[in-house]
């Protein structure tokens, strides 16, 4: 029951917040606040109360809710939650609370319709995160994109139209390939067992054709890799987070890029085991070419947010790069590179925002010379680009090391080529501060320095960035029991499929 | 005929004592208000006439009408769409200056047709149907004669549905030379028995099709539908695209009930291609649009090509799906036409995109009852168009059809494209146009409202609607 309120309570919240704006303005910022901060509080006593051991065990679900949906066609309303999931809808909260604070004076117009949006979006990446039926993951994975392209095409930037349709073609086209994969499954599993149903546990294990494999994997990855974005998927971000306001910006790039990754952790490998472990190579040359080609295109920016946009292609190629190694601890790797780019990420987004909102550009020509007058926001700024390079003690350095020392077991120039990556994005990173903050104010900004509300919302994602840096055990131990459940569910498919396996399995070894 | 014969075929015979009754009542006294409570009340009359009926069925009726299961879910789906029709209709008559009362006995005879298509099981009742709702449909397009737009929409619709009439008769000619009967289960029989090898009943069975293909809209027998569209009144091209097509597309799934009647050769390839060429040109030339009648045409023409997958699979759930399928798009084909509706001023239709600019600003509940409509039509979760599209796809990878689901997937993401230059207008601010000084009365809210809640209901939970239509249809 409590995963129903879970995702009920900000999607209440959002209509809350519609109809009090017609009140007053300032209650809609409130009430969507609060409802999030509700679950927050919820998703944390949960986590807690789950806590007096290392972690949730393999395949132990949190917490749990079934029940028949349209039973004709075996949809069930099949939510829950792991180890995993646990983790990423904390962030997603997390990040949601962040969000709403980055607008509280960005946003004028609409205010209502606007946090409508933004929480609707939040249930339907909520949903997503701990959707166990394939049809209702469907669901949430449609669901989450409306209020998105609202987002950006009515309170984005100049060129918000054309982002905002961009967007939605590019994972609208690729989501209807996954509903054909999906049903595909659908009707293999019924034709091989005679039980038609979308729940995912039962269709684990569909014995599939490896032709069909290849196929269904195709669909599936077709989604996931544009949402990731992997390149060549990934022209769409620069522009829909650019052109994005600062909250939309904040969960595109915190949270919407992790239901890709999720997707193909939770469902694209362990559904179909083999035809996954044939993609890995190329999978990780794909990840690699995007960390290095990511960082590169940051270097050549003059926009600020197209420059963090950039960054993100090449942060979430570790994940990639992770998720297809499938040991221990590159899995564990690419969650904490998830939950650490989502913070760090976002906090560099509503920071861009916050600079926006002042001095009214993004240009970094027109910048320079900034840390006289907002030295508070540079300091942070600093933190945040450090924290973005891989600075050790924060933790996109845990993250990014994990995964790195996972893939060394699997493959070695694939490891150095990643490694690449982190001396391209130093590069990049103390380039952005020095051109913002340092040398000539040639354009004489004198604007006030970041405000409390500001403040205390980076100075609590500073936080978390520090806490996974310095402490991670609670975020690894959490993930740990899912992790090992998912690389079991896929072995054993493999071991089911000996034919397949025998070729495959030799390139990988799994501790 | 005995008694029971009697009740099997009641609602028909509610259907048509109504209009006649009512015809009388206003040469007695000619008022608005009775006229339409009359109507609404018969209509109401006939689906409580459906569930006796439902409790006989099958039963054949004549040779001629067929009164089973399947007939009795479109019939009174019809008759749901011819429902919301009619409460659209009143306050936007009530703008206008024509006399008013015949509206309603038109749209009742019109009514009368389309379930009598549903219950044909016989070329000669099918056409007597088809001719009674076509000769509606030219006076109800035509209705608002001072309009020139409406007339021409008329006579354009006049002369093609003859045209396809004479096509259609022609087929069955050819079709009754060669199998000597005209009942759809003796066609049907000599259909299996011959194959493709009888050119003769081949072109016949291909005639027929172009006539019905015509009705249909269907690509390339398409043209006449966003011109109808755009010239007849708002609640008139809603009937025309759900409870002409709705009927007309009943009597092809039973004309072709029997599973191997299409299964190859060339009317499988006649009807891929159709549906292939509709998904395209329908969603393609939509783009162009800047006109919502003419726009909700081309999108309707994209949606029969959707239809035709269901129509074209295979498997236990075919019949559910293309009820379902349809089902969803009569309540989002009415709500859109239905805010087009209560939107239109006495001397024009709220028709151009330019009146929807900002329309959220200036009243946020018509906008967002239009938005779920237009993202029903896109088929977004939520949504009964949703859950329509989703049936529809699995329809078309049970059975294989990996063109046509292609075709789905592709036209489907290019159809977004013009949904949303709508939806974004409505977001759009903008200066105050005609649209506005119309004022809603309750009925028309009503009306929305409730099809909104159906919209919602068929997309959230759609288990009760697909378990009846499964019982009631047996498959």
């Amino acid at each position: 029951m409590i995963l129903l309120w879970i995702i009920l309570i900000p999607f209440a919240g959002g209509l809350a917040a519609w109809v009090a704006a017609r009140r007053d303005n300032r209650l809609a910022r409130w009430v969507s606040l609060i409802a999030l901060a509700a679950d927050l509080a919820l998703l944390t006593c949960l986590w807690w109360g789950g806590h007096g051991n290392p972690g949730p065990a393999a395949g132990a679900w949190i917490a749990e809710i079934e029940r028949p949906w349209i039973p004709t066609l075996g949809i069930g309303f099949h939510l829950a939650m792991d180890g995993l999931s646990l983790l990423l809808v904390l962030l997603t909260v997390f990040l949601g609370l962040a969000a709403v604070l980055a607008s509280w004076t960005e946003i004028k117009g609409d205010v209502g319709f606007f946090h409508f949006n933004l929480m609707a979006t939040l249930t339907g990446i909520i949903g997503v995160f701990i959707a166990m039926d394939l049809f209702l993951f469907y669901f949430f994975w449609e669901l989450m994109l409306v209020p998105m392209y609202f987002l950006i095409a009515l309170w984005g930037h100049e060129r918000r139209r054309y982002a905002a349709m961009k967007f939605f073609l590019f994972t609208q086209l690729s989501g209807l390939a996954m509903l054909a994969a999906i049903l595909a499954l659908f009707f293999i599993h019924g034709r091989e067992t005679g039980i038609y149903t979308f729940d995912y546990l039962k269709l684990l294990g569909t014995p599939v054709s490896p032709d069909a494999a290849r196929l269904i994997l195709a669909g599936f990855l077709a989604a996931f890799l544009v949402k990731l974005p992997a390149v060549p998927f990934h022209t769409w971000l620069p522009d829909a987070h650019t052109e994005a306001p600062t909250a939309g910006s904040v969960i595109l790039a915190g949270l919407l890029l992790k239901t890709g990754a999720y997707g193909i952790i939770r469902f694209a490998v362990p559904l179909l085991p083999g035809a996954a472990m044939e993609f890995a190579p190329l999978a990780m040359a794909i990840a690699v070419i995007g960390i290095l080609y990511g960082a590169l295109l940051a270097f050549a920016q003059t926009d600020i947010k197209r420059l963090v946009a950039y960054t993100s292609v090449s942060h979430m190629g570790f994940v990639l790069l992770g998720i297809f190694a499938w040991n221990e601890v590159a899995l564990q790797g690419a969650v904490i590179q998830m939950l650490c780019h989502g913070v760090s990420t976002g906090a560099l987004f509503i920071l861009c925002g916050a600079l926006q909102e002042r001095i009214h550009t993004r240009d970094t020509e027109r910048m320079g010379g900034l840390w006289d007058s907002i030295p508070r926001m540079g300091g942070i700024w600093i933190f945040f680009a450090l924290a973005s390079l891989g600075l050790p003690g924060m933790g996109n350095f845990v993250g990014e090391f994990l995964v790195l020392l996972g893939t060394y077991r699997v493959s070695v120039p694939m490891t150095v080529l990643a490694a690449l990556g982190l001396v391209v994005s130093t590069i990049y990173a103390v380039w952005m501060v020095q051109k913002i903050f340092f040398g000539m104010n040639v354009q004489g900004w004198r604007v006030p320095d970041l405000f409390a509300r500001e403040t205390a919302s980076l100075a609590a994602l500073m936080f978390v960035i520090l806490w996974i840096g310095l402490y991670p055990q609670p975020c690894l131990d959490t993930a740990r029991g899912s992790l090992e459940g998912l690389r079991e569910k896929a072995q054993f498919t493999l071991a089911e499929q000996p034919a397949q396996a025998g070729h495959t399995g030799g390139a990988h070894e799994r501790p | 005929m005995n008694a029971r014969d009697i009740t099997a075929v009641m609602p028909l015979l509610i259907l048509t004592a109504a209009p006649v009754a009512i015809m009388l009542v206003i040469a007695v006294r000619r008022s608005h208000i009775l006229t339409f409570t009359l109507s609404a009340g018969s209509v109401v009359a006939v689906l409580a006439a459906i569930p006796p009926a439902a409790a006989l069925a099958p039963r054949q009726v004549s040779v001629l009408l067929i009164i089973d299961a399947y007939s009795l879910v479109f019939t009174g789906l019809i008759l749901l769409a011819g429902l919301f029709v009619l409460l659209l209709s009143y306050d936007y008559l009530k703008r206008h200056e024509e006399s008013r009362e015949e509206f309603y006995l038109l749209l009742l005879t019109a009514l009368l047709g389309a379930a009598i298509l549903t219950a044909s099981s016989h070329f000669a009742s099918f056409f007597l149907g088809l001719e009674v709702l076509s000769v509606s449909l030219y006076a109800l397009i035509a209705y608002l004669r001072i309009n020139a737009l409406c007339i021409e929409a008329g006579i354009k619709y006049l002369i093609l549905a003859a045209f396809s009439s004479a096509i259609l008769l022609f087929g069955m000619a050819l079709v009754y030379a060669r199998s000597g009967t005209l009942t759809l289960s003796g066609v049907a029989l000599a259909m299996t028995a011959a194959g493709s090898a009888d050119p003769a009943l081949t072109a016949g069975t291909v005639l027929i099709i172009v006539g019905i293909g015509f009705k249909l809209a269907v690509v390339p027998f398409h043209m006449w539908a966003p011109d109808v569209y755009e010239g007849a009144p708002a609640p008139v091209a809603g009937l025309v695209a759900t409870v002409s097509k709705g009927a007309v597309f009943a009597f092809l799934l039973r004309y072709f009930m029997e599973p191997g009647l299409v299964g190859g050769g060339v009317l499988a390839a006649i009807f891929t291609l159709v549906a292939v060429l509709s998904m395209f040109a329908g969603n393609l030339l939509a783009l162009f649009q800047d006109n919502v009648k003419r726009l909700l045409a081309y999108s309707s023409i994209a949606h029969m090509g959707y239809l035709l997958v269901a129509f074209l699979a295979s498997g236990p759930h075919r019949v559910m799906v293309a009820i379902f399928y349809l089902a969803a798009y009569f309540v989002t084909t009415l709500g859109a036409f239905g805010v087009v509706t209560v939107l239109s001023a006495s001397e024009r239709d709220a028709d151009a995109l330019e009146d929807y600019r900002g329309l959220f600003y200036r009243r946020p509940w018509v906008a967002g009852i239009f938005t779920v409509m237009l993202l029903s039509l896109a088929g977004i979760p939520l949504t009964a168009g949703f859950i329509g599209k989703f049936f529809m796809i699995a329809a078309g990878v049970v059975s294989s059809h990996w063109l046509l689901v292609a075709g789905l997937v592709i036209t489907s993401a290019m159809g977004l494209f013009y949904y949303l230059r709508v939806i974004v207008a409505l977001y759009t601010p903008a200066i105050p146009s005609a649209a506005d000084i119309v004022p809603i009365r309750p009925l028309g809210k009503i009306t929305l409202a409730v099809l909104v809640v159906l919209l919602f209901g068929l997309g959230v939970y759609p288990g009760p609607v697909t378990d009846l239509i499964s019982a009631m249809t047996g498959r």
